[in-house]
């Protein structure tokens, strides 16, 4: 039985607070519940099985979505896979453009990183700068024989050569729209929506 | 955040526990195997230390180095005795080779004040005369946090030199700031002047009685007695000073087991402290040096990382 | 002696701020009163303006010789006559000392050669003011320079022995000793300010009141038992004046000056730890200041002094511990006691003569300064538009250094002209 904590059957419309935004609805909470599942085989798939597997959730909503492959991953396999969180803050390549934000928790599960395959969980994929703050967090952690990438939504507008190995929704996107991932575990509902906004929204 | 640090004043209680947020993610740096954020990646700090103090300056130099930014220490000769360079000209020469943060540390009080308004760079005061040290209030809070969680209500004694201690003035301000009950602790002779009118509006208590206070105190804070106070004839002798105000063996025992005792360092074992308390499970004291890092390190990443910032 | 000038005729000032009337001076006399004819005079137009005897400081630092980096003796006189005086006083803390008959009459003779202001050289009490022998105190006053009034200023007469000596010894020509009172055992080597709240809070070492307080009450006592006169220099605390009071009541010979900066500047102002504000006797609170007003109004305080104190910049450009002490105040000193004392209704224009001109050259001893404005009087006068608002700009300054705690405040009154031996130095508020 599906052991996650975000709400399941719903019909479209959703528990909890309406949109904020006026915006076009693109992953409703069974799309986004549809798509998690197929990124865990996928994520089992390509591994050949669960052994070495190490999830870690970028802050804020990667970490979430990290958790609830976990548990669908173990539905799968019956064994427990070590999840946790990544923050990038201190990484970022555009510190000085903005005040000093405080970092989230870095909870990196006991086994550490070296020598396993670690996924790297995010809800959107943008232009590729927070997974590159990534590799660099993992690399000063530790060696990971391999890292992957899963993500909810990949809207484009790559500005570095980097690629998801998962994705949910390929969702190609104006530089002038704003892509907003609501979870249950941050936000009380589960969506994904596009709308229109002055300036766009990074990744 | 202000610009600058140069006084617990210039931070909000929000502030505060922003910092204390970051130092506890910062402080896991000290367990890894590499000990490194590339967070001031490019940054230069020096360190300007014009009194003596390799507790404190080489704390910051580490908390530099584990941000990745490149770190100086350079020694001022700062006193009117020496009578050469003002103290503009030392501090802007320094400064016109292009520093991101100056951390200062100067025998005058309020000399980093005038410092931030000769130069453009980040300020940070490492302790100025007997007027203020931010960040050793900020290790002591969070280490007092770490041990006993929020410290609004809580009742922290501190004992002491208080005329001549920087350490008190920055922690009065810093645990009254996150709500703990203060009491502070002196003979007369080394109560400051004008405390009555002071800890009055300011809401502390005084009392030239410790053991009046000792069996209620929730942390209690021991402030190094510097031996040449006796020639000041501030107090008669070492031991009389030990027998009224000194954290002795037996105040020790009237300590519960989860009363930190914190001390900035360096001891007068025998004096101010006893060995045995000094060396006491509740002794904090190891513990304030390791915060001492990750406090610095979350100051000069919260200063510096986004200044330039738009 | 009279010099040969033209006559000028100042037109419908206002004598003491009493009494309108056109006053003509000749050959540096004031010749006429009241409705003078003065075909061939220079005319200057005191409409609405104030005439005062010219101001007389008891205390000014002027710093040649050895620091002429922060003033000298012509740069100080600039200052002086823009700030409406015609006598100064230089105190002897230069280097080398004003400790022997020599070191007088080359202050005496570089003042006369400036030629704006009446220097008059203040003579050390102990020798290098080191405090412990007397200084060549009669051949001073013998000299050229015919010095009277004694100070080791800068530093205390502490040894009460050595002040007993001198203060028995000026009275065989009519001296006076101005004392620093501060007890170098109360107010430690490195105390910068005043002891109180503020300096508690800020970390600063100061000292307090009674530092000052028991040396002015041990001095009367001593002026008492030796018959002779003594001075307090820049009295700055309430208990000072209390113990003023009591002594003039007994009739003792004393007297007393107050600053400007005392009668307005509160230590309120050192929490930026601006070492512009750094100065001894240090800035007081309120208290203090509010004594001090009251008592220069009824006379326990006879006379405003500036305590003119240039420094260089870089002498002040330091923690405010190692700053340099003293802060400038000729040029600012008429339009602070105006705006404090005078507009405030406390005082009239003639009790400002009184403090800043009469009861200062009785003092001294100089018979010329100080004059009342009556025919056959040396022309020693200034001229001041009690209307004129002026925004203090340190930059503006005639003085070498710039160490000014009144940039950018507003001050009422300034001088407009002023007249030495008849022999205007300043006119339209400007160097003539």
């Amino acid at each position: 039985m599906p052991a996650t904590t975000e709400p399941t059957g719903q019909p479209s419309g959703q528990t909890g607070t309406p949109p904020e935004l006026p915006g076009r609805t693109v992953l409703d909470a069974r799309d986004i519940a549809r798509a998690l599942t197929r990124i865990s085989h996928e994520i089992l798939e390509r591994n050949k099985g669960h052994e070495g597997l190490v999830l870690l959730g970028i802050p804020t909503r990667g970490v979430g979505l990290a958790k609830r492959i976990a548990a669908r991953i173990a539905d799968v396999e019956g064994v427990a896979v070590p999840v946790g969180a990544l923050d990038i803050t201190l990484y970022r390549d555009d510190l000085r453009k903005h005040p000093a934000r405080g970092p989230q928790p870095t909870d990196v599960p006991v086994g550490g990183i070296d020598g396993k395959t670690v996924v790297l969980v995010d809800d959107v994929l943008y232009s590729g700068r927070t997974v590159r703050a990534a590799l660099d967090a993992l690399a000063d952690l530790g060696r990971p024989d391999a890292v992957r990438l899963a993500v909810l939504v990949d809207r484009g507008h790559r500005e570095l050569p980097i690629r998801a190995d998962h994705v949910g929704k390929n969702l190609p996107s104006a530089r002038s729209e704003r892509v907003m991932v609501r979870l249950s575990e941050t936000d009380g509902h589960d969506v994904v929506q596009i709308a229109d906004a002055p300036g766009g929204e990074p990744a | 955040m202000k610009k600058h640090l140069l006084s617990v004043d210039d931070l909000t209680a929000d502030d505060v526990h922003t910092l204390f947020t970051t130092a506890a993610e910062m402080h896991d740096v000290q367990r890894r195997q590499v000990k490194k954020l590339p967070a001031l990646r490019g940054r230069t700090v020096i360190n300007m230390f014009f009194e003596d103090s390799t507790r404190t300056r080489s704390s910051f130099e580490i908390a530099g180095k584990w941000l990745s930014a490149d770190t100086i220490n350079i020694t001022g000769k700062g006193s009117s005795a020496s009578k050469g360079e003002s103290l503009r000209d030392t501090v802007l020469t320094v400064a016109s080779m292009g520093v991101d943060a100056l951390v200062v540390r100067h025998g005058a009080s309020g000399a980093c004040q005038q410092v931030a308004q000769w130069i453009d760079a980040v300020v940070i005061n490492a302790g100025d005369g007997t007027h203020e040290h931010p960040t050793q209030a900020l290790l002591d809070a969070y280490t007092l946090t770490r041990r006993l969680g929020t410290l609004e209500g809580k009742h922290v004694v501190i004992v002491g030199d208080l005329t001549h201690s920087r350490v008190f003035r920055s922690n009065v301000a810093c645990l009254t700031m996150l709500g703990a009950e203060v009491t502070v602790v002196a003979p007369p002779t080394l109560m400051p002047s004008g405390v009555d009118a002071w800890s009055a509006s300011a809401g502390f208590a005084t009392t030239y009685d410790l053991d009046e206070v000792i069996d209620k105190a929730d942390a209690v804070m021991m402030l190094r007695v510097q031996r040449e106070r006796m020639s000041g004839g501030f107090f008669p002798t070492g031991r009389e000073y030990t027998v009224g105000y000194g954290l002795t063996r037996d105040r020790l025992a009237r300590l519960g087991p989860d009363v930190p005792i914190c001390h900035p360092g360096p001891m007068n074992r025998g004096l101010e402290i006893a060995a045995d308390a000094a060396d006491a499970v509740q002794s904090a004291i190891l513990e304030q040096v390791s915060a001492g890092v990750a406090i610095r390190m979350s100051v000069l990443y919260h200063l510096l990382a986004g200044e330039g910032a738009v | 002696m009279t010099e040969k000038t033209d006559p000028i005729l100042i037109k419908g000032a206002s004598l003491l701020g009493e009494r309108t009337a056109d006053v003509l001076v000749v050959d540096g006399v004031v010749a006429e009163i009241g409705t003078p004819d003065a075909a061939g005079a220079r005319v200057v137009d005191a409409d609405g303006l104030v005439l005062l005897p010219g101001l007389v400081d008891l205390h000014t630092h002027l710093r040649e010789p050895g620091r002429e980096d922060a003033e000298t003796i012509l740069t100080g006189s600039r200052a002086a006559a823009v700030g409406g005086y015609t006598a100064v006083l230089a105190m002897a803390n230069t280097t080398p000392v004003t400790d022997t008959a020599e070191a007088a009459e080359r202050v005496l003779d570089l003042g006369r050669q400036a030629g704006l202001v009446d220097v008059q050289p203040v003579g050390a009490v102990t020798k290098g003011l080191a405090g412990e022998e007397l200084a060549e105190i009669g051949l001073m006053a013998r000299s050229r320079a015919a010095v009277r009034v004694f100070s080791d200023d800068g530093k205390c007469v502490h040894n009460a022995r050595v002040m007993r000596r001198a203060l028995e010894y000026v009275k065989a020509f009519g001296g006076v000793v101005s004392q620093h009172a501060q007890d170098p055992d109360l107010a430690g080597p490195a105390s910068c300010c005043h002891e109180g709240e503020l300096s508690g809070r800020l970390g600063l070492p100061g000292w307090p009141g009674v530092a000052e307080e028991v040396i002015v009450a041990r001095d009367v006592m001593l002026a008492r038992h030796t018959g002779s006169r003594v001075h307090v220099a820049h009295a700055s605390t309430a208990g000072t004046v209390e113990v003023l009071r009591w002594a003039k009541a007994q009739g003792i010979a004393v007297t007393a000056e107050v600053t400007p900066h005392h009668l307005l500047l509160t230590t309120d102002l050192l929490a930026g730890y601006d070492p512009t504000y750094k100065v001894n006797p240090p800035l007081r609170p309120a208290e203090d200041v509010e004594a001090l007003r009251e008592a220069l109004a009824d006379g326990t305080i006879d006379a405003v002094a500036t305590d003119h104190a240039p420094h260089a910049r870089h002498d002040k450009e330091h923690a405010f511990v190692d700053a340099a002490f003293g802060m400038l105040g000729l040029e600012t000193a008429l339009g602070v006691v105006a705006t404090v004392m005078v507009e405030s209704g406390r005082m009239g224009w003639g009790d400002l003569a009184r403090v800043m001109s009469t009861r200062p050259a009785q003092i001294a001893g100089l018979a010329d300064h100080g004059r009342p404005l009556a025919v056959g009087e040396p022309a020693h006068l200034t001229l001041v538009d009690p209307a004129a608002a002026v925004v203090v700009d340190r930059d503006s300054s005639v003085s070498l250094s710039r160490n000014n705690p009144w940039h950018g405040r507003s001050l009422s009154a300034a001088v407009h002209a002023t007249l030495l031996r008849g022999v205007p130095t300043v006119l339209e508020g400007k160097l003539a």
